[in-house]
């Protein structure tokens, strides 16, 4: 219980009938770094703002590092650091200047102000460009600014809003790279994302959101198990045999699906790979590809919303 | 767990003001070192130096006459203010009557709704500041940057009044001098409250600063015209005692009155011409026994004028208390 740093319970909120967040139970642990997934709308920016105490909260209760955001969101926004989707910056500001606005609004001592966003800078590469008015910062030197932003607040927190949309695969790998060195500073990270195979690289757990509820909580590879069913899928390219009756002889394989020219998708309860290469070459056919399908948060991801769009 | 133990309550804990000082000297520097601030002061060196230097000239040759006589009940000083020189016609309250709400309105028109468009409000509300603190700092660092403009203003005025004149003012005309701009100072304030109220409603910082201009306009340009109208249609249709008409003209006056830039006119009248006995409708029977044109001291004069004082600060007050309200209840996402 002491190794939560968020905790909703039953958290809420209405806008006339509709229900843009509902009832939906969290818990983020100490230190790891959790991804709510989810389509745009599916009330992934309302939890945020609950939990920051920006917007009201209709329902339930949330709990950050102990404090309520509802009574006394002060003492959460002192805690928690907050990249909004699309940051901004005062553009006619350098970004010294702008971090120390927030510095003065943290309550930094000025003794320390300078040292501490020379050490954010740093951590974000920026150092070099700190006295360049923001207005000449590209958009991923703009949410690295935010990064540096939460580092110079020693946030135990880090909420981090789409911070990897609109950028170029540059910069999503760069940023990525920093918001898994928020975590090793020991900083919890929540972020939100639709950009789904880089934040499996990243999340130790996701939630994954539809209409305001979680519906599914866990690992990659849990949830994976659970919408794909549990196994291990092979990606398998042969030619010169039969490569059906080949693969469906093997024990443990359950269904062999064609999957383009001259490839098959395998699914089995175990890892079967050392007898599908056997059973290829000694039937005389040639294996050009066999390969161990890593579940694909992708794949669930739409996979999922199929379901429930076919459920409906 | 500690949720339990501690009273689920919708009190919020911590001090309102936390925070206001950082954003009240970053408003203020942003505001001095703004283009918008040199327009701005332009504005005021066009508009209000070019009425003081006609006057200043017609004064000119009055203060010799005055010099010659010996006579301080003129308030020679105080004319820089009211008189209506013959080249420009506008005298140098009127223009500050005018220019006062342009000024307020270019520094508040957009306080808010900019910060929401450079998307830089989530970021600021998610450091440990309430929403108070914001919108008080603003307040305050715009009416500051207004002061600091009006204060330059007057100095320039008293002083080139010194150097042309010749003749140092009296304690009293100084002391009306600074009372004026006291008023001012208040009369700014209110257009600024409902420059930032149009800011706080409106995303687009170009339809804020249509409604706040369209305001401005419509109380210089139609509520002049309008006011009297409603009260003449609001009158029974046949006057048949005094006490009616008296009725009649002071509905009037209480229209005009909703309007700040009647308060602003009153007040500084009062402050600037101290002969003013009143500001609302006199019969020529209640004059009787009064001299004309015998002054008032200025304390008399401060109590003249104290409802238009009060209603200026408290419009100021119940503005600002809107756009206070209207801000918490806004959702800070995009």
């Amino acid at each position: 219980m002491a190794d939560n740093v968020i905790e909703a319970r039953g958290l809420s909120k209405f806008y006339g009938t509709q229900r843009a967040v509902d009832a939906i139970d969290l818990d983020i642990r100490r230190g790891e770094i959790f991804g709510l997934l989810g389509p745009n709308g599916a009330g992934k920016t309302t939890a945020i703002l609950m939990m920051l105490g920006l917007t009201d909260i209709s329902g339930g209760s949330v709990e950050v590092l102990g404090y309520n955001p509802v009574r006394e969101p002060l003492e959460v926004k002192r805690r928690v650091g907050y990249l909004p989707d699309s940051v901004g910056f005062y553009d006619h500001l350098t970004a010294r200047e702008n971090l120390v606005y927030t510095a003065r609004l943290l309550g930094i001592p000025r003794s320390q102000t300078g040292r501490r966003i020379m050490e954010a800078m740093e951590s974000v590469q920026l150092a070099d460009v700190v006295d360049k008015r923001v207005a000449t910062y590209s958009r991923g030197m703009r949410q690295r600014l935010g990064i540096a932003e939460i580092v110079m607040k020693k946030a135990e927190v880090a909420i981090l809003d789409e911070p990897t949309s609109g950028l170029d695969p540059h910069a999503t790998v760069e940023l990525l790279e920093m918001i898994r060195g928020l975590k090793r500073m020991g900083v919890a990270v929540l972020l939100s994302s639709h950009l789904l195979d880089r934040v499996q690289s990243v999340c130790d757990r996701v939630a994954l959101f539809n209409k305001g509820r979680i519906a599914l909580m866990g690992t990659v590879v849990e949830l994976a198990n659970k919408v794909l069913g549990a196994g291990h899928p092979l990606l398998v390219e042969a030619s010169g045999t039969d490569v059906v009756a080949a693969l469906r002889g093997i024990e443990g394989v359950q269904r062999v699906m064609p999957d383009g020219e001259g490839a098959w998708r395998v699914f089995a309860d175990r890892d079967v790979r050392a007898a599908a290469a056997q059973r290829i070459v000694s039937s005389g056919g040639s294996l050009t590809r066999l390969a161990d399908l890593q579940p694909s948060l992708e794949e669930v991801y739409t996979r999922y919303f199929q379901d429930v769009r076919h459920a409906a | 767990m500690p949720r339990n133990v501690r009273p689920r309550s919708a009190v919020r804990v911590g001090s309102p003001f936390t925070g206001l000082a950082p954003v009240f000297m970053k408003e203020l520097a942003d505001h001095l070192s703004s283009i918008r601030m040199m327009v701005l002061t332009l504005f005021v060196i066009v508009f209000g130096a070019f009425p003081v230097a006609s006057s200043l000239q017609q004064l000119k040759s009055a203060a010799s006459a005055v010099s010659t006589l010996g006579s301080s009940e003129v308030f020679l000083f105080l004319r820089i203010f009211t008189i209506e020189p013959e080249q420009v016609q506008i005298p140098f309250f009127a223009a500050l009557n005018f220019i006062i709400p342009l000024m307020a309105i270019g520094l508040g028109f957009d306080s808010v709704n900019s910060e929401f468009n450079r998307r830089t409000l989530s970021r600021v509300l998610s450091q440990p500041i309430y929403r108070d603190a914001l919108l008080l700092g603003k307040f305050l660092a715009g009416l500051t940057t207004l002061a600091v403009a009006l204060v330059a203003l007057w100095l320039i005025v008293l002083g080139s009044g010194l150097v042309l004149l010749g003749i140092p003012p009296t304690g009293s005309e100084v002391a009306r001098a600074l009372g004026f701009l006291v008023v001012a100072i208040a009369y700014g304030g209110v257009w600024l409250a409902v420059a930032m109220l149009f800011s706080v409603i409106f995303r687009s910082t170009a339809t804020s600063a249509l409604c706040a201009l369209g305001l401005w306009l419509f109380f210089f340009i139609i509520w002049p015209q309008l006011g009297p109208a409603i009260a003449i249609a609001l009158a029974p249709s046949e006057i048949r005692n005094l006490d009616q008409y008296v009725g009649v003209q002071e509905m009037g006056l209480l229209l005009m009155r909703l309007s700040p830039g009647t308060l602003f006119t009153e007040a500084v009248l009062a402050l600037l011409s101290p002969e003013t006995r009143s500001l609302g409708f006199v019969l020529p029977m209640q004059m009787r026994g009064a001299i004309p044109g015998a002054p008032l001291s200025f304390d008399q004069s401060l109590l003249l004028i104290w409802p238009q004082v009060t209603g200026l600060i408290a419009s100021m007050i119940v503005v600002f208390a809107a756009a206070y309200v209207v801000f918490q209840r806004q959702e800070v996402r995009a």
